[in-house]
């Protein structure tokens, strides 16, 4: 099957077998930013925002996304090698270790910081709850989105 | 004055490519059009293969080879990533006529995808003859348990293997008179305490790709913290030319010891050979659960003979540990559940340490974060809270009196090593006694020990736990570096450590700019490639900063001497006359200047023409201890017995922090994973020995929102033998944690927890058999 679809601002012909998910479909495409830690949908490593929501990749069908817009951590500019201010963020606290829960990690901090500007402890956590990561003990990583925060809302 | 560059907390050089997806991981880069190689798995815990038949799936359109038992090569070797000879016993094929655990490899399909390959592995023919299980390691080595392992298999270093009893290791020693010293007691504690079985969880499972270049030789890109061992490894097992084989880690998405194994590189580097293809293999979640390698369990016994003065007189400690179905590392971390715990109160004359590492047919123990001071510790701070207790004294305070001391040795130390007598060393640097009264500050000790006070109907308490690691093995690790200067004044460092995600690219550069009196963003930094780096042993033991971080200094002071003389010879004065400053020499006398610029320029288009490059390696005769000390307040709900922590804190004493944010980050992380093992992650194993929670959503793994406050604290002491007086940090906050909970369980409620993990079920079992509330 084929389908067209917005990956990151930029259209996307996709040719994809009907089982095969959306992460499978980005990764092959070359979106490898989206990171494959389960494929159970319980990591959080390949979030995207579909259609601005935020979505595992990994538990959603390419199909589904067909027509769809897609926005991977490296899109969240839109200009391709800009950081936002969360990827500065994420940085500068020292809430990357390896790196390979951040890109998820990034979309949801986005998703959250979208609708809730200036979020609480207890609410960073909750909304973080279904990324996992091993290394940080997620101290910095909460210490990076209260950053955010206040540097996106200083930007207006 | 020279730019600083030790003890800044910069962001890690690979931060922002990281979180923008940019940097790439193995997965990222495997080569396209690569075959992909699946694994099946035995269904038995224990079972002879009588017949393999693939004729149905070699005919399967797509698949390219059926590997198994009867078309590999049968080199006997240990996956464990370890120095050579490896302290493992070789008892590991990559394909054996006997499968051993649920979970061990039977055979191998590389096709053209992973969908194909899934396929062809059901079309596979297996014949098996079960053979009976062996679960229980207090049996192992009872006559007429089953045999796990053959007479071929065998140790490759003088040690104590006997796998005619299912024996993976045996370690014993003694100092002083155990016996005597018991009799001098006043009161003798003995008390035995289990720890479990655990996953590592990286965030990116196992994974590797491998290529032939255009002159036939493998290039293997692997997610492994020990490029050089897999090396190694690869090219005794399959019989290859080691040169022939190039290891590069890219970015890798966490190891904790999982990826110090070698479970991956000789299997694709076999199928590369053998189809003249690409191969990738990508583990799923429930693979890397299930047939990688585990935190071994363990099962500890303390004896002590205490004077009511608080003097221990005499210590034993016997340990079972568990090592599944093969023996990776079997020897070395039972060793240090003694070598990096006994140490610590060094005033005891009278120890002896036993311990039987044991075959059985669960999936495999192996290298993980803390190594076997975890299981030990967990024993040992329980067993100082109760003989505080006993003598009625603060546990604090008790701590501060016996631990080792700046100036002070362990008999210990010489007597215990991994896997072997260890080293004898002095304690240089210690600040543990400033951990403990910073941490019971930060927890509030002072007014919550003892109090019981009742929240909303739970019940609060306070525990502690000290430790004690190591930096590096003395003796066996090493570590290398190169460096060159350019005409730019920059330079170009080569280290063979590997950078894990712990952040040792970006220290170690922080290491060379301090010496070098650059800015660390002169400094470009290649790291594991075994064709371009030199050799180091890779990223474990919590040897990185310590051993690599020694080579890189000596490596960067060696090139400002270097470069001394080429400045000194360009204006025309003595070498003792430059005075080094940031990025050039100034001549002291005259003020004239020459920057690193000029030098650089001079050497490779002018005058001075020779490239200037230095090499350095560093090995340790000591292995220098990080301290710390960790306090946990909890809060016990009495009826269902639920448990919260409250409140973590962690003091650490690792020298002088290269960089603190990440020292901390380092701290924080080993910390938590230490919680949620001690409260929540589990194997739980069907009655065939079936790990039946193999996922994340059933595992236990603590989220954000899981995860209790945390209080870090980076203590400072200067170690005279590290790199700017650093020690090592990786892996020992994970050792405090199940104590210091179990301890402020009891502190709470009045029950004492020996077993992990501390689930409520437990809690609840033991209020009630205390007759409680
Ligand atoms: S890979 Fe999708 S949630 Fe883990
Ligand atoms: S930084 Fe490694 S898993 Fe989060």
């Amino acid at each position: 099957m084929t389908g067209n679809l917005t990956v990151n601002g930029a259209p996307l012909l996709i040719d994809f077998d009907p089982e095969e998910t959306l992460l499978d479909a980005l990764r092959s495409a070359g979106f490898t930013e989206v990171k494959r830690g389960c494929e159970q949908g319980e990591c959080g490593a390949c979030l995207v925002l579909l259609d601005d929501l935020l979505v595992n990749s990994c538990q959603v069908f390419a199909a589904t996304a067909v027509g769809g817009r897609v926005t991977t951590t490296a899109g969240l500019t839109g200009e391709p090698g800009v950081p936002h201010p969360i990827h500065e963020a994420y940085a500068a606290t020292g809430a990357v270790q390896c790196g390979f829960c951040t890109p998820g990690m990034v979309m949801a901090t986005f998703a959250l910081l979208s609708g809730n500007p200036d979020p609480s402890d207890d609410e960073i956590r909750e909304a973080l709850a279904g990324n996992l990561c091993r290394c940080t003990g997620y101290v910095k990583i909460v210490e990076a989105v209260h950053l955010a925060a206040g540097r996106m809302r200083d930007d207006g | 004055m020279g730019e600083r560059s030790v003890g800044l907390s910069l962001a890690k050089i690979d931060a922002l490519p990281l979180a923008l997806g940019s940097a790439a991981f193995t997965a990222d880069i495997a080569p396209r059009g690569a075959l992909v190689l699946r694994f099946r798995y035995s269904e038995q815990a224990h079972a002879e293969i009588r017949s393999i038949d693939a004729s149905a799936a070699l005919a399967l359109p797509g698949v390219a080879a059926v590997f198994h038992h009867g078309n590999c090569p049968e080199t006997l070797y240990t996956t464990a990533g370890q120095g050579h000879p490896e302290p493992s016993p070789y008892d590991y094929r990559l394909f054996d006529r006997r499968v051993r655990y649920v979970g061990d490899r039977v055979c191998m399909v590389a096709a053209e995808s992973a969908e194909i390959a899934d396929r062809a592995l059901e079309l596979i023919e297996i014949e098996t003859e079960p053979l009976p299980a062996l679960f229980d390691p207090e049996s192992a080595t009872e006559p007429g348990a089953p045999r796990l392992h053959p007479d071929e298999a065998h140790a490759v270093i003088p040690a104590d293997y006997d796998p005619e009893h299912n024996v993976a290791a045996r370690v014993e020693i003694s100092i002083g008179d155990t016996a005597a010293g018991m009799e001098e007691a006043d009161f003798v504690v003995t008390q035995r305490y289990t720890t479990h079985q655990a996953a590592h969880a990286a965030l990116e499972p196992h994974v590797v790709a491998c290529s032939l270049d255009a002159r036939g030789r493998l290039t293997i890109v692997s997610a492994t913290q020990v490029p050089f061992h897999a090396r190694r490894i690869t090219s005794r097992v399959l019989g290859i030319p080691l040169h022939r084989i190039r290891v590069i880690k890219p970015r890798i998405g966490g190891g904790f010891g999982a990826k110090q194994e070698v479970l991956l590189e000789p299997y694709a580097a076999l199928a590369t050979l053998r189809t003249g293809r690409s191969t990738v293999c990508e583990l799923s979640r429930a693979e890397t659960f299930v047939s990688t390698r585990t935190r071994h369990p363990m099962r500890v016994d303390l004896r002590t003979g205490v004077k009511n003065d608080g003097s221990i007189t005499a210590l034993e400690m016997d340990a079972l540990m568990d090592t599944g179905a093969y023996g990776s590392h079997a020897l070395t971390v039972l060793s240090n559940a003694g070598a990096k715990v006994l140490p610590l109160f060094n005033r005891i004359a009278n120890l002896s340490f036993t311990g039987c590492s044991v075959y059985t047919n669960h999936p495999v123990g192996g290298a993980y974060r803390g190594y076997g001071a975890t299981q030990g510790y967990f024993a040992f701070n329980q067993h100082i809270d109760t003989i505080a207790r006993r003598l009625g004294v603060d546990v604090v305070e008790y701590c501060k009196q016996w631990h080792i001391r700046e100036g002070e040795t362990s008999p210990v130390f010489e007597a215990l090593g991994e896997g072997k007598e260890g080293v004898s060393q002095t304690v240089e640097s210690c600040a543990l006694g400033e951990c403990i009264d910073r941490g019971a500050a930060a927890i509030g000790w002072g007014e919550k020990r003892d109090r019981r006070t009742v929240v909303d109907g739970w019940v609060h308490g306070v525990g502690m736990a000290i430790c004690m690691q190591g930096s590096g093995i003395p003796r066996i690790d090493m570590g290398g570096a190169t460096m060159k200067l350019n005409e730019d004044g920059s330079f170009n460092l080569a280290v063979g450590a590997t950078d894990l995600g712990t952040g040792s690219d970006t220290i170690l550069v922080q290491i060379a700019a301090e010496a070098l009196k650059v800015p660390p963003g002169k400094i470009e930094i290649l790291s594991s490639d075994t064709d371009l780096t030199p050799f180091d042993v890779g990223a474990y033991a919590s040897s990185t900063t310590y051993i690599s971080g020694g080579a890189v200094l000596s490596c960067a002071t060696q090139m400002a001497t270097r470069m001394r003389a080429v400045g000194a010879a360009a204006l025309g004065c003595p070498e003792k006359e430059l005075v080094h400053e940031a990025e050039r020499f100034r001549n002291g006398r005259t003020d004239e200047v020459i920057s690193f610029e000029g030098i650089g320029y001079r050497t490779l288009y002018a005058t001075a023409q020779e490239q200037l490059q230095t090499s350095a390696s560093h090995t340790s005769d000591v292995s220098p201890p990080p301290f710390l000390a960790q306090f946990a307040e909890v809060a016990v709900d009495p009826e269902t017995g639920d448990i919260r922590v409250v409140h973590f804190a962690s003091a650490v004493d690792c020298g002088t922090a290269i960089n603190p944010r990440l020292a901390e980050g380092q701290v924080e992380g080993a910390a938590l994973n230490g919680i949620s093992w001690a409260l929540a992650e589990q194997f739980l194993f069907s009655a065939g020995g079936r790990l039946t929670n193999a996922r994340y959503g059933r595992y236990g793994m603590f989220t954000a929102a899981d995860a209790p406050p945390m209080t870090t604290m980076l203590v400072a002491s200067h170690e005279p033998t590290g790199p700017y007086g650093a020690k090592s940090v990786a892996e020992i906050a994970i050792n405090g944690p199940a104590p210091a909970i179990a301890n402020a369980i009891y502190d709470a409620v009045g029950v004492r927890l020996v077993d992990l993990p501390l689930t409520p079920e437990r809690i609840y079992r033991a209020i009630r058999a205390a007759g409680q509330p």
